[in-house]
């Protein structure tokens, strides 16, 4: 039987374009650091570490050594994840898989990554196909931009809609100390940017952020005694898609329709939109914030951007979505999915300052990447069953 | 962000990698060996098709992913297809291939073949009078010279150009 699990603690760094001050270890430890402080724990309560990054975006391999005296992980077992987008989700379901087996009561959870240190795009292509995919592929805005072709000329959805969303990221940022982009936009703002691929313009899409983020499980035989109100993990789910990308199917996102579904069924979710309060989306661009909702059910094919324009995603609406600004605000890729958890476990214990949505009982995040692949964790404010 | 404020930027340095260059050599397998020997001689395209849902890949590999069984059957598809979905790059990066910029604008185009289950993804050539639309024919315009590499179509573009 496997144990109950909760998030008990968080730390993250001032995300930012270039963070010039300090290396990969220092973004690392200045995570970890926080994350124990704010467990009240230290180095030698932690039983095992997992750390992620993208290896090909420094340059620099094995992370898992050479951060060694940042990440805590010193003489205590330490694993090394690194999925591409999802990174930082795959990360937080991780965590959840090794704590929950019982064979760790306390484990560190950390992703990082410095952007600033080398060409995104360049690096992205590096984890594509060399034969089939590279020739024409072009990182994460190619393959999100194909995808966009798809749902507009299916739905009739238009960049207006797309950049409605993106608004609403950048608004939620405001309220978040620890997001790199904190500047509002406005819809035209965002259709006036340049052109970066057809129909992404460069506030449709996500930055490239420096930062890292780091939280804490713990076992149900340990969490209430270092945080009064932890986050329980209600539901894990991940789903893998193509060999190639001319295989996938461009609508819906069949990985995370699936994921959810699998994930709404453990958690017993009936009406996602009635029963989850708050959710933190790995939404890499404005359109993602359409047409994903569809794919978690919670707006029919083609019905997203209504949701979007009658605010019912924004704060104080029916199902306030990216509170910490999202994606859109702050991409340290490693670390991107394993914020999403992290500010899920904000909202789940009343300490998300600004961004809190009021009265949070159950929050869901979601990670991206590969292309098409998806991963989502349901967390809860009452222990599950 | 404390520290940032408090240091100078002088104070921390930073140095470049300088021009590294690591060259791979990847084996392209017996399907995709096949699929590119036959475009570089004959200028044909080939698919693998699967004994189980009768799907036909395009790029053809040895197992159909859905019925995870293994696929012997190949099928002639193109050379004309449909645009399925495309965008127009407009931002340069560094080609890791090449360590240089990737020469931008260029149209990036899903094609499914004729006779295809999956998409082919490669340079779609833009016309500036008549923006391209998914769903238009298509035809690939072969490189003179061919060398077995994908690169050996130059691009696909509409099947009306005069």
């Amino acid at each position: 039987m496997a144990k109950r699990v909760a998030i008990v603690a968080t730390g993250q760094t001032e995300h930012a374009a270039n963070r010039w001050d300090a290396t990969g270890g220092e973004l690392i430890g200045e995570a970890v650091r926080r994350a124990l402080e704010d467990g009240g724990l230290r180095r030698e309560d932690i039983d095992g570490v997992i750390v992620g990054n993208m290896d090909h975006f420094e340059g620099i391999n094995g992370v898992e050594h050479w951060s060694i005296d940042a990440n805590g992980g010193l003489l205590k077992p330490v694993l090394k994840l690194t999925t591409g987008g999802t990174t930082g989700s795959t990360l937080a379901v991780a965590g959840y898989h090794l704590v929950a087996s019982g064979l760790f009561e306390r484990l560190l959870v950390v992703g990082w990554e410095k952007n600033s240190e080398s060409d995104t795009t360049g690096a992205i292509t590096t984890a594509f196909d060399p034969v089939w995919d590279r020739l024409v592929f072009a990182g994460a805005v190619s393959g999100l931009a194909v995808e966009a072709s798809v749902y507009m000329r299916r739905f009739g959805v238009t960049e207006k809609d797309a950049a409605r969303a993106a608004v609403r990221d950048r608004r939620h940022a405001l309220n978040n100390p620890h997001a790199h982009l904190r500047k509002e936009i406005s819809v035209s703002h965002v259709l006036d940017s340049p052109m970066l691929a057809d129909p992404i313009k460069a506030l449709d899409m996500c930055p490239r952020s420096d930062g890292a983020c780091a939280v804490v499980y713990a076992s149900e035989d340990a969490a209430e005694k270092i945080c009064p109100r932890p986050a329980w993990i209600l539901a894990t789910a991940t789903r893998h898609l193509y060999s190639y990308l001319g295989d996938v199917q461009l609508y819906p996102l069949k990985s995370l329709e699936a994921a959810s579904g699998e994930a709404y069924r453990k958690a017993g979710i009936r009406e996602p939109r009635k029963e989850i309060d708050v959710m933190e989306l790995y939404t890499p661009y404005s359109f993602a914030n359409l047409s994903w909702m569809e794919a978690l059910g919670l707006a029919g094919p083609g019905q997203a951007a209504r949701l979007i324009w009658d605010g019912a995603t924004d704060m104080g609406g029916e199902l306030p979505v990216n509170p910490s600004g999202g994606v859109l605000s702050t991409n340290p890729i490693g670390a991107t999915g394993l914020i999403r958890a992290a500010e899920c476990a904000l909202q789940i214990m009343g300490r998300a300052g600004a961004r809190q949505v009021p009265d949070v009982q159950v929050a869901l995040s979601t990670g991206f990447g590969g292309c098409m692949w998806s991963d989502l964790l349901i967390y809860g404010r009452h222990k599950p069953a | 962000m404390a520290d940032i404020n408090r240091l100078n930027r002088r104070d921390v340095l930073v140095f470049a990698s300088g021009g590294a260059f690591q060259p791979y050599r990847y084996s392209v397998g017996r399907a995709g060996s096949r699929f590119l020997t036959e475009l570089r001689d004959h200028g044909r395209f080939l698919g693998l098709r699967c004994p189980g849902c009768g799907r036909v890949y395009v790029p053809p590999r040895p197992v159909c992913g859905p019925c995870y069984r293994k696929m012997e059957e190949w099928a002639e598809v193109g050379p004309l297809g449909t645009l399925t979905a495309f965008t127009v790059l407009r931002f340069a990066f560094i080609d890791p291939e090449t360590g240089l910029k990737k020469p931008v604008p260029y149209g990036y185009g899903f094609i499914r073949l004729d006779g295809a289950d999956t998409d082919l993804q490669h340079f779609l050539r833009i016309d500036p009078k008549r923006p391209p639309k998914i769903g238009m024919r298509l035809r690939p315009v072969f490189e003179k010279e061919r060398c077995g590499r994908l690169s050996d179509i130059r691009h696909f573009e509409r099947e009306d150009t005069p």
